[in-house]
């Protein structure tokens, strides 16, 4: 996020994309309330009839994969009705030409044919939205999880920066992150492309000082994203895997695939809490201690660095995953040995100019958001309020492209996915004790419409076929979704979704289409 | 900004004009009893345990919703005061069970701590008493109305927090029921159980129902730690008796405060779960045997140093973790480029 998840509750306009913030982030969806008891106008973008939706003040019920047409009719609006912010655009960012350009076409009809949503409200909402002392923008994987998912987000950007609605309180681009630490372990350099904070290893600066500090040479090439090691784990490529808390054979798209991929493989190690799907293609396990087991930190949505603390002892003889790693390594032939989990958090804000400013010691009261230089800073609330990043900000003028897989005749309905209120990822954590207790089960969300087409009734079990596979599940009808869509969510072993998935991913972030593919859903007999 | 001079107890002290009297009170350090006041929601005076002696004053007015004006003249510790709260905790526990030898609020009940400090142990009223029954019909809460004072906390936590607006004041008189519309088990409502409503109660109405009967508060240890779900980074309390986790209490986080949701209340179970993979696994012949560290430390050291020099370090790759620390997402970082020498390193940012 580039705000606070405080400075929500005093927004006057709230523009939450793909977010259904009351199910997935509901604390944050606390905020939200707050602002619009005190007059604040949310308007929810979604195909969904979410709950949030239901508290917003105009819900534009867009068609699946086509938000970049709708900020595009709005950017369009904004500069014909000369609402944009001139001085903040003058001063601060680049490209307005070309964007002014690529947006002309997009009058408010033109994006209406493309989204399904009446020009008339594109045009208040462009209006209000520029037009507010205060506007905030949030999304979620509503946004990100589509073929052109860099695209949208490069969306959400031209409309804050053409309205100046950065780097003040309570206005911004706010991605709402989905888990406890995503934010951390992407700061932390686990992603194929950089090191700690974001340091490219195609910059020979960052590589020498890391090889320097880790004795060792860091190739220049990116490594590959968790699609393409399960693409080469198929062929042959890749042949050891270390997984560390994670459950691809659940959470990743097209799930058949990845089954096969770790089939392949010579050699798995998998680390975790509990013996998941994915543990089960292992030819080693190890225990790993809980979250409740250890000392760490976790860095929020919002940038901030918050300690966890071991309460309890971890079951058997499992170990934290540091001490896991660390004795792996050593077996190696590297020594790695930390006395704590501050040792490490020491060795790492050394290499990390974000974290350098952060000690466990500041921790002890309260968190810290990152960037934070040196041990006298506050940390950052608010980023790019003087500048941003690389200077100007920069206008990425995108055009509205259709998904990729889109329904046809065999495939007729747009199956999308996502998250439930009482369940976390692939429920090796909820599917357990009271959570399991409230929502054993999960369904299918399906329009009465299109229910009564396929001679489908309320609580009926269905099976849904993708061009990759299929689930039996039990059908709800609903007015949740529109018609042409159907909705489950990722969480349930009984119901893998991700077996139907699309791994098609967006070109730039190599994130997968899982909001989109084209499905058929019949009745079991 | 405006400010008022007020008195109270003999201080002068300077605040904001609009400052409520309980606030100004408080901020100098007098202690002031309070029953359905709540920092963090709307003030409404409906207790009246928060009187205090104002100068020019006919009566005793309410200091949670008397904002102060300049020159006012409080007394918060006359025997006037003290007569009128005396009287609130004996009209309030006359139709209240003083089961506080079982009460899981015991020790943190406001209700317990005001009639300690007021000499109150039983009431001279005698009257009618509520024979409800106890809602508990949910894997996650017991609602015993029969202790409910009729604060109104939860019913104000849920509309002006969580935005639910689940609960409210049902019937009337002596008759009146904090709870879901139409007076429904809270199983049959719209709740969908953040526990908000637990955390701002002052008395034992609300309580978490697997902490019942685990700890008293004072016998357990509460450790301020992170939520393990979403991206909000809430902190709470694990609370913790001889080496087990019992629940979750509020505590004071950044983000959240006093707030969560049912995961972060409720969802610490998986922790002490019999599933827990509790020793190392290695598979022979295609079922799990239980190994020690050095069997599978070994075995792993020897597998991906055979796989680096056969294929080389690009045929291996690393899934670190989303759930996982900070300093444990470093280290796999650092494992993955500096021991095996790949940057075949990603994790599920993107699902």
């Amino acid at each position: 996020m580039t705000n606070t998840i405080g400075e929500i509750a005093d927004a006057d306009f709230i523009f939450a994309c793909g977010t259904n913030t009351v199910e997935a982030h509901p604390v944050i969806s606390y905020r939200i309330n707050q602002a619009l008891r005190k007059g604040a106008q949310l308007v929810v973008v979604d195909p969904r009839d979410t709950d949030l939706a239901k508290w917003a003040n105009e819900h534009l019920r867009l068609k699946p994969g086509t938000d970049i047409a709708l900020v595009n009719g709005m950017l369009h609006v904004i500069i014909a009705e000369d609402l944009y912010n001139k001085e903040f655009v003058a001063n601060r960012t680049e490209g307005f030409d070309e964007l002014k350009a690529t947006v002309a076409k997009y009058t408010p009809e033109y994006a209406e044919r493309i989204t399904g949503v009446p020009a008339e409200k594109i045009r208040q909402v462009a209006r209000a939205y520029a037009r507010a002392p205060k506007s905030t923008i949030l999304y979620t994987m509503g946004i990100t999880q589509h073929t052109v998912g860099t695209h949208n987000v490069f969306s959400m950007a031209n409309l804050a920066m053409l309205c100046g609605q950065i780097g003040r309180p309570s206005t911004g681009v706010n991605p709402l992150r989905g888990q406890n630490n995503v934010q951390g372990a992407c700061d932390m350099g686990a992603l194929p492309n950089v090191l700690t904070a974001y340091q490219s290893v195609t910059d020979p600066a960052a590589r020498e000082k890391f090889g320097q500090a880790w004795h060792c040479a860091i190739g220049e090439k990116p490594g590959l994203a968790i699609g393409e090691m399960m693409t080469a784990a198929h062929h042959g490529e890749i042949r050891a895997m270390y997984i560390m808390g994670e459950n691809p054979i659940l959470s990743d798209p097209d799930a058949n695939h990845v089954a096969h991929a770790l089939e392949q493989l010579d050699f798995l190690v998998v680390q975790d809490i509990f013996l998941t799907e994915t543990a089960r293609y292992a030819d080693v396990v190890l225990p790993a201690a809980a979250f409740a087991e250890k000392d760490g930190t976790f860095s929020n949505t919002e940038r901030r660095v918050q300690r966890i603390r071991k309460a309890v002892e971890p079951p058997g003889i499992a170990l934290p995953d540091w001490e896991i790693i660390s004795r792996v390594a050593t077996a190696m032939g590297y020594p790695m040995q930390y006395a704590s989990p501050s040792a490490i958090f020491d060795e790492m804000r050394s290499v990390t100019p974000s974290y350098a400013g952060i000690t466990y010691a500041r921790l002890e009261e309260r968190g810290i958001q990152w960037p934070c230089p040196n041990t006298e800073h506050p940390g950052t609330p608010i980023l790019h309020t003087e500048k941003f990043n690389r200077g100007l900000g920069k206008f990425n003028a995108v055009e509205h492209v259709d998904p990729n897989e889109m329904p046809n005749e065999e495939f007729p309905l747009i199956l999308d996915t996502g998250r439930r209120l009482y369940h976390y990822h692939t429920g090796t954590m909820t599917r357990k004790g009271m959570l399991n207790d409230q929502m054993p089960s999960d369904y299918l969300e399906i329009n009465c419409k299109d229910a009564e087409s396929f001679g489908i009734k309320d609580g009926d079990r269905v099976r849904v076929f993708s061009r990759r596979g299929s689930m039996a599940i039990r059908a709800q009808i609903s007015e949740v979704v529109p018609q042409g869509v159907v909705f489950t969510s990722f969480h349930f072993t009984e119901t893998p979704v991700n077996q139907l998935t699309n791994p098609k991913t967006d070109a730039i972030a190599k994130i997968p289409e899982l909001k989109i593919c084209a499905v058929k859903v019949e009745k079991i007999a | 900004m405006a400010v008022a001079t007020v008195t109270i107890d003999g201080m002068t002290v300077q605040v904001p004009a609009g400052t409520t009297v309980l606030d100004a009170a408080r901020s100098i350090g007098i202690k002031i009893p309070a029953l359905c006041y709540d920092p963090d929601l709307s003030s409404v005076g409906a207790c009246r345990i928060c009187v205090v002696e104002i100068e020019g004053s006919r009566n005793l007015p309410a200091s949670c919703v008397t904002a102060c004006t300049d020159g006012m003249v409080v007394r918060t510790d006359t025997p006037a005061v003290a007569e009128a709260r005396k009287a609130i905790l004996e009209l309030l526990i006359a139709n209240h069970p003083l089961d506080c030898m079982t009460c899981e609020k015991s020790g943190t009940c406001l209700l317990q701590k005001y009639c300690y400090e007021y000499g109150v142990s039983s009431s001279p009223f005698q009257g009618d008493r509520h024979e409800f029954a106890i809602d508990d019909d949910n894997p996650f809460y017991v609602r015993d109305m029969n202790k409910c004072i009729l604060c109104g906390r939860c019913i104000r936590a849920c509309e002006e927090i969580v935005g639910r607006s689940v609960l409210d004041f049902s019937y009337r008189g002596f008759n009146t029921k904090a709870g879901p519309f139409m007076d429904t088990p809270i199983r049959d409502s719209d709740c969908v159980y953040c526990g908000s409503c637990i955390a701002v109660c002052p008395v034992g109405a609300l309580e978490e129902k697997k902490m019942i009967g685990k700890g008293r508060p004072w016998e357990v240890e509460k450790v301020r730690t992170t939520c393990p779900y979403c991206g909000t980074g809430c902190v709470f309390d694990l609370n913790v008796k001889d080496g087990r986790i019992i629940g979750v209490t509020s505590t004071d986080g950044d983000v959240n405060g006093r707030f969560l949701c049912v995961k972060g209340r409720f969802g610490y179970q998986f922790v002490q779960s019999g599933d827990r993979l509790k020793t190392p696994l290695i598979k022979k012949n295609g079922e799990f045997k239980e190994a020690t560290w050095a069997e599978a430390l070994n075995l792993i050291a020897g597998k991906f140093k055979e796989t680096k020099e056969k294929y080389g370090s690009d045929a291996f790759g690393a899934l670190s973790s989303a759930r996982c620390s900070n300093e444990e997402n470093y280290l796999l970082d650092k494992f993955t480029r500096a021991v095996i020498g790949t940057n075949n390193i990603d994790h599920c940012a993107r699902l």
